[in-house]
């Protein structure tokens, strides 16, 4: 099963990377031999957070986490709060410098840990977050143009214009996220649930391979969260989806695949939604509740 | 790009953008008498300044309070040239400029070399504010600091450098600065047609600041300019270098405060470490406020009625002054808190911003 590649990495090549790295070589290319061997491990992996340990002022976020995710998978994570599920998206997208280990793109064979965070979201790694986040004084449609996968250096974006096949997407893309009658609209005037299609259709624009999606559903309408969980679903194989969240029905409602569970900042079980469930560790410390 | 220039306004836009260049740089200068012409071409620098200071705040959200380092960085460098352009009619008859023989030095220092040209004065004047804006901005967006940390530092820069240059030792005479201007470019300073063509050059100057702006603002470049301002982290991760995008408004920035300090520099025939003064900088941030943020025609027409204001009210009541520049930042803020710009939009756009 899947959980059987996900145990602790063999202990001599993270000792040997930890040497190697004292001669200040480049940190993408030592890791390369690291992110190969997983891959012949796993040939469908897309992203590997490897062997991963974040603390804070002493608190241990996150201790020693290995997660790897196939290409095309719909993932959720769950667990209670504080058992390092955004600080693991932080570390995702380089918002977060891990302690120890790394973070690897699979695709390209890259290291992603100390890239800035727009260097790894232009490398496809698009992040929702918990509360919707769209730019407020922008409409509906200019929101959709910045995040439309496009060059974005700055002499680009002086000079550049955005041509038919770009206006065509995003015309596209806020049909897809039932925005296009409120384009012209400032975003910050939508409502809520508004503002989180309206991010969603950012990410959609954003064409990213992987999608974190951080409680997607937190303050939605019932109908709304029908709308999304059938959106995320379809969202993959296209796309590698991770979904981080609290309710336990929506989650139910959408693991087709496997199902993580965090606690304090420590892998507690991993595979299907029956599976995980029925691990006695995770009802004590999260379904019993 | 060609087409791009030409979007950025309307047929109409256009329009009034020429006629109002041709009003004031060429007939304007022949009617208004000279003392008029000459705070006429004062408030265009200001202006400059004051769009200066408006594309790094009202845009990208970055509040400077230490902006007329940089305009009195370029006014210096113009400074330079004048008084290299003095030549041997100084007071001591000598080839060194006056506040030189006076320290009794004995030649002219290595970075005052090339300020007899013109042009490379010119250059300097340009090309010295926005290399320390770009050496400053390098070190400040890269240590990610922000906001008021970021306001106080330019406050301090400023004031250190106004420090630096009261001293004598430093070679830009202390503070007394560099005066008694005589010629520029050959004609004499003190000709009206002079005056009255340095008046149309800053007309121009602030018409061609205004259009690089809008050309800014209404790009692509423009959008991600202002999502940094609204919301950095997202734009990061909307994979946008925003350190870049920052740092080229405020480099930009920085040397069309060059420009106007070096137009401004004829027109008054004096330069000194006082226009360093913290308190300058934050009048160009009241000129902002006050004529709205955000918006480009604003900044302008606050620079000219608070400056115009002042001019009015120093001579009649001096002491007031600051009492109504305090008073009128209190007001702007309370209750115009998008400026005179903001009245003129109206109540459509201020629902728009509830939320």
């Amino acid at each position: 099963m899947v959980t059987e590649t996900l145990t602790a990495p063999p202990s001599s090549p993270p000792a040997a990377r930890r040497e190697k790295s004292s001669d200040r070589p480049s940190p993408r290319k030592v890791s390369d031999e690291r992110a190969q061997q997983i891959r012949e491990k796993r040939k469908k992996a897309l992203l590997c957070v490897d062997d991963i340990s974040v603390s804070f002022d002493g608190f241990k976020a996150l201790t020693d986490l290995t997660l790897i995710l196939d290409k095309g998978e719909l993932r959720c994570i769950i667990g209670p709060n504080g058992a390092g599920k955004t600080t693991l998206m932080d570390v995702m997208t380089g918002k977060t410098k891990p302690d120890k280990g790394s973070v690897f793109f699979l695709d390209e064979l890259e290291n992603l840990t100390g890239l800035s965070e727009h260097e790894i979201a232009r490398r496809g790694i698009g992040r929702k977050f918990q509360r919707p986040t769209v730019f407020p004084q922008h409409t509906a449609r200019e929101n959709i143009e910045l995040a439309l996968k496009t060059n974005k250096g700055v002499l680009a974006s002086l000079f550049g214009r955005y041509t038919a096949a770009d206006k065509e997407r995003v015309d596209q893309t806020l049909e897809e996220v039932g925005l296009k009658d409120e384009r012209t609209r400032l975003a910050g005037t939508l409502a809520h649930g508004q503002k989180q299609w309206l991010e969603i259709g950012m990410l959609l624009a954003q064409d990213p391979q992987v999608l974190l999606v951080d409680e997607p559903i937190a303050g939605m309408t019932h109908q709304e969260v029908e709308r999304t969980a059938e959106l995320l679903r379809r969202l993959t194989p296209a796309h590698t989806v991770v979904v981080i969240e609290h309710d336990m029905d929506f989650v139910r409602s959408i693991a087709t695949d496997v199902v993580t569970v965090l606690h304090e900042g420590k892998l507690l079980s991993e595979g299907p939604m029956d599976t995980v469930q029925a691990d006695p560790r995770v009802i004590e410390v999260y379904l019993g509740e | 790009m060609k087409s791009r220039l030409l979007e950025i306004h309307g047929p109409r836009g256009w329009a009034i953008w020429g006629a109002l260049m041709i009003i004031f740089a060429f007939i304007v200068p022949s009617l208004v008498p000279e003392q008029y012409a000459l705070i006429l071409g004062k408030y265009c620098c200001f202006a400059m300044v004051a769009l200066a200071v408006d594309l790094v705040w009202g845009f990208a959200g970055i509040l400077s309070l230490g902006h007329c380092l940089f305009f009195a960085l370029g006014g210096y460098a113009m400074g330079m040239y004048l008084l290299r352009s003095v030549g041997t009619s100084g007071v001591y008859r000598s080839e060194l400029p006056d506040f030189m023989v006076f320290l009794d030095w004995k030649e002219l220092p290595w970075f005052w070399r090339g300020f007899d040209n013109f042009w490379f004065a010119l250059s300097m004047a340009v090309l010295v504010p926005g290399f320390v804006g770009f050496v400053f901005g390098y070190f400040a967006f890269r240590s990610r600091i922000k906001g008021v940390y970021f306001s106080i530092i330019t406050q301090a820069l400023t004031y250190a450098a106004m420090l630096l240059f009261f001293r004598n030792e430093t070679g830009f005479g202390g503070n007394n600065g560099l005066t008694d201007f005589k010629t520029m470019y050959g004609y004499s300073l003190r000709d009206p047609s002079t005056k009255a063509f340095l008046f149309s050059l800053s007309v121009i100057a602030l018409g061609l600041a205004y259009l690089s702006c809008r050309f800014l603002v209404t790009s692509k470049y423009g959008a991600v300019l202002r999502a940094v301002r609204d919301d950095e982290p997202k734009t990061r991760f909307t994979g946008y270098n925003t350190l870049n995008y920052k740092w080229f408004a405020w480099t930009f920035s920085t040397m069309l405060c060059g420009i106007a300090g070096a137009l401004y520099v004829p027109q008054v025939g004096i330069i000194n470490p006082s226009e360093m003064q913290p308190s300058n900088s934050i009048e160009a941030v009241i000129w902002v406020a006050t004529g709205g943020r955000g918006t480009l025609l604003g900044p302008i027409l606050g620079a000219f009625l608070v400056s115009g204001s002042k001019s009015v009210l120093t001579a009649a009541v001096p002491d007031l002054w600051l009492f109504f520049l305090g008073a009128l930042f209190v007001v702007v803020t309370l209750l115009l808190p998008r400026g005179i710009a903001g009245l003129a939009q109206g109540p459509l756009r201020k629902k728009a911003h509830g939320h």
